[in-house]
């Protein structure tokens, strides 16, 4: 090899620059700046507020549901009817319109021309529509609540044929509007995604070589790639229920008698269904994973003072991950009635995505293995997320294997293991990140007492919800029940249990007012927080301007002479060194010309 | 830990091969050299395309398998009575055969574009948009002639009902693609005329500066377009 690639040396030198910039569109009044806004951090800030207010819309069906469950009988405006509406509106909402819009439209938009050095994104006029898009699917979503039967009632998987038979709440309207506003959010999201993949292949500043690239960046930038190639799944399946529902074609519809009569439907195939909404679903567990994960691990390396473990590891192991995300989907099908050898090749593959994830969660933990810990909001809330993760990844290898899946599916177990895994975990890192980022998008600190009381309460708090959840899970208590009814083998302490969940999950949800106050009185009375405060290396805390404006960088784009993770440098003055500075003084600079 | 120049990143020529493949990769910028970023946008878009077709396509073939009546003989729905004679996937053969060649003619303006020879490409485009046109426009016949025939998305005389479901589903889809790509010819077609990317002008709506390489990306789309109906072609009316 004649080649030298760089991974964690630093150069003096960077290549000229390949092309010359793109000029971007400046708009001049109020509604072009902030509204129609082409430039990427407003958009992020939209898909964020959007992503935030319909997250806490789900939120507040979660509280209804763990109402009914916790105290059965003393709330008449939840019947059967309304609480499988809750259950199904507060997943999709959960997965798709909070957590895969926040992250990828939001922190993608936010940091990926900031962190690889870019102006904006490539095709700012696409990324403006992908916002548009994305907040006509929601309200599309939330129209549903108003309609002639209320949203869909048929769980977040949607599975036909009961998804679209008579006698499924929202079996007509509902489900249409659900069906509709998720092809639209496919659309918006493709516009999106293409932007961000394309923007850290093509448009990274000198220097910033793929193997410079923060992990934040690998995270959301893998993440992506799964979203483009996964969503077309769901979107092929939403239009072919559409039609089964509006056009009577039969593709995921056998011949059926529904209530005493026998419908036009036949020949169809309900378990294609499920096989096209896990070849998306199962990826879209890591399209929320891996960003989270990315953002993890710059939050710990930055907050323990020392360059992340093994930083090419982690790189490979998101690219592992994000591979093996595609062969796997069908564990969640063990009990679908498929050939039981699918069962025995899909145990294998899961198994095997422990290995690079447990590879990861070693990282983490040897960078904050003789660290100098600063042991801030963003720090505590990225310790949280290895616990819970930890925990969530361990139950999954329970719930992988075919023999124990076969027990434990359809219970609380599965419900406790997947808020552990892709909820809480998830949802700690955006908090982290938000407490990380916010003096960048906003120059003023979010409040730090307040940040600690929001971050101890969510923490012991899920754990107080989701633990005593395993345990009900293995008495067998069933998931999406309105009620257990006299069920034999559960005992009634089971139902104190259940009163407790319930108690602890309106605790955290009134505790994330705490959080939404920060972020309101912060913006206007926080502490202005300079451009740097974290004594951070990459490139999004190097702007000139904090919060930087149109165009990132000032006049200058900023050259990259190392990998993000230079801290506590033996022999170097600071115990950080930015991106974009050269190893020996006055070399570099901003010599570089157009070629 | 400073490098000498020569072992800086991208000062070394690319090898070719696996070599310039590790090469580009490992470099700063740009991972795919001298590729604009339109041109690398529609080649993952279209990617991610693919997948929405293999999609449509799997699931076609599944419910073919699962339904229990029996397929319709394609060849003889498929067919066109031509002076007497029943001549089965006439009309498939040619509308295929039209699509096919403007590939060609999609491919001659993407060459005299980057020639910047801006007439020929103006027509060659518009020759695109032509034969796009009357593909569009056989399928229209087709769907006629199929709904006179009783083939309807819920059921049809000749057998299956997935029959008329995927068939007005996937070819409606790849109609709709066909459309979409004529509508867009046009536009480049005019822009070309005018002399838009010569001039470089800024597009109307994203404001970016037109130039020939957008005939190319447009061409990735129409290729695709195409390569796509040879796969329903094969998949639906020859299986």
């Amino acid at each position: 090899m004649t080649y030298v690639p760089v991974g964690h040396d630093a150069t003096d030198y960077a290549p000229p620059a390949e092309t010359q910039e793109p000029e971007l569109y400046h708009p001049k009044t109020f509604i072009g700046k902030y509204i129609w806004s082409q430039d990427a951090k407003v958009i992020a800030i939209q898909y964020s507020i959007t992503a935030i207010g319909i997250g806490v819309v789900a939120l507040v069906l979660s509280w209804l549901m763990r109402l009914q469950l916790g105290f059965p009988n003393t709330f008449s405006f939840i019947d059967p009817s309304a609480y499988l509406q809750m259950v199904s509106m507060h997943g999709m909402i959960m997965v798709i319109y909070l957590l895969t819009a926040l992250f990828l439209g939001g922190f993608g938009n936010y940091l990926i021309p900031l962190m690889v050095g870019a102006r904006d994104m490539v095709f700012p006029y696409v990324n403006m529509l992908s916002y548009w898009i994305y907040l006509f699917a929601v309200l599309l979503l939330l129209a549903s609540f108003f309609v002639p039967g209320g949203p869909t009632g048929a769980g977040w998987t949607l599975y036909p044929p009961q998804a679209i038979l008579t006698g499924t709440p929202g079996a007509g309207w509902g489900i249409i509007l659900m069906l509709v506003s998720l092809a639209f959010f496919i659309v918006g999201f493709t516009m999106g995604g293409l932007n961000y993949v394309v923007t850290v292949l093509q448009a990274r500043t000198r220097g910033m070589t793929l193997l410079r690239l923060p992990l934040t960046i690998w995270g959301i930038f893998v993440a992506t790639i799964l979203a483009l190639l996964a969503f077309p799944a769901l979107f092929v399946s939403a239009i072919m229920m559409t039609l089964d529902l509006t056009l009577g074609t039969s593709f995921f519809m056998p011949g059926i008698i529904s209530q005493g009569k026998q419908l036009d439907y036949g020949g169809g195939s309900p378990v294609l269904f499920q096989h096209l909404f896990w070849f998306f679903g199962h990826p879209e567990v890591y399209i929320v994973a891996l960003p989270a994960f990315g953002i993890v691990s710059d939050l710990i390396s930055v907050n323990a003072r020392k360059n992340i473990f093994g930083y090419r590891m982690m790189v490979w192991a998101i690219l592992a991950i994000g591979g093996l995300s595609f062969i796997v989907w069908a564990h969640h099908m063990y009990v679908s009635g498929m050939n039981p050898y699918f069962g025995f090749f899909f145990a294998t593959t899961t198994l095997i995505i422990a290995i690079p994830t447990a590879l990861k969660v070693y990282n983490w933990v040897l960078t904050l293995w003789r660290g100098n810990i600063r042991l801030n909001v963003p720090m505590l809330f990225a310790i949280g997320f290895i616990f819970t993760f930890i925990h969530g990844g361990l139950t999954g290898i329970f719930l992988g294997n075919v023999a124990v899946d076969l027990a434990l599916s359809d219970t609380m177990f599965v419900v406790a293991h997947f808020h552990m895994v892709m909820a809480i975990a998830p949802v700690l890192v955006v908090m982290g990140a938000i407490y990380h980022w916010y003096p960048k998008m906003t120059g003023r600190m979010l409040d730090d007492t307040l940040g600690k009381i929001h971050f101890w309460i969510t923490f012991l708090g899920s754990y107080a919800i989701y633990l005593p959840m395993h345990y009900l899970g293995f008495l067998g208590v069933p998931r999406r029940y309105y009620a257990m009814g006299d069920t034999y083998f559960v005992p009634e302490s089971a139902q104190s249990l259940n009163a407790a969940i319930t108690i602890a999950a309106l605790v955290v949800g009134v505790a994330q007012i705490i959080f939404f106050y920060n972020l309101v009185r912060s913006y206007f009375k926080g502490e202005p927080s300079g451009g740097n405060p974290w004594e951070a290396t990459t490139l999004e805390w190097q702007t000139p301007e904090t919060p930087p404006t149109h165009g990132n960088f000032g006049k200058d784009l900023p050259v990259v002479y190392r990998w993000a993770y230079d801290y506590s440098v033996p022999g170097a003055e600071k115990d950080f060194i930015p991106q974009n500075e050269p190893p020996s003084p006055g070399a570099g600079g901003a010599a570089g010309s157009h070629a | 830990m400073a490098h000498d120049a020569a072992t800086a990143p991208g000062t070394l020529e690319p090898g070719k091969g696996l070599q310039g493949f590790v090469a580009d990769w490992s470099s700063d910028q740009r991972a795919f050299k001298k590729v604009p970023w339109g041109k690398a946008m529609m080649w993952i878009f279209l990617l991610s395309d693919t997948f929405v077709f293999a999609s449509f396509l799997v699931s076609y073939m599944t419910v073919r398998m699962s339904t229990t009546v029996p397929w319709p003989n394609v060849s003889k729905v498929f067919s066109l009575t031509v002076a007497g004679q029943e001549v089965p996937l006439l009309l498939i053969a040619i509308m295929t055969f039209i699509l096919i060649s403007s590939s060609g003619t999609m491919a001659m303006a993407v060459k005299f574009g980057y020639q910047k020879d801006r007439r020929k490409t103006a027509l060659l485009i518009l020759a695109t948009a032509a034969f796009g046109a009357t593909f569009v426009g056989m399928q229209a016949f087709e769907w006629t002639k199929l709904i006179m025939e009783g083939v309807r998305p819920w059921g049809n005389p000749f057998g299956a009902a997935q029959f008329g479901s995927s068939f007005f589903m996937i070819t409606g889809f790849h109609g709709f693609h066909v459309s979409v790509g004529v509508v867009f010819l046009l536009i480049m077609a005019a822009k070309v005329w005018r002399g838009k990317l010569d001039t470089e002008a800024p597009g109307f709506l994203t404001g970016r500066r037109g130039n020939y390489e957008m005939v190319e990306v447009m061409g990735l789309y129409w290729h695709f377009v195409d390569l796509v109906w040879v796969f329903i072609f094969a998949f639906f009316y020859l299986w």
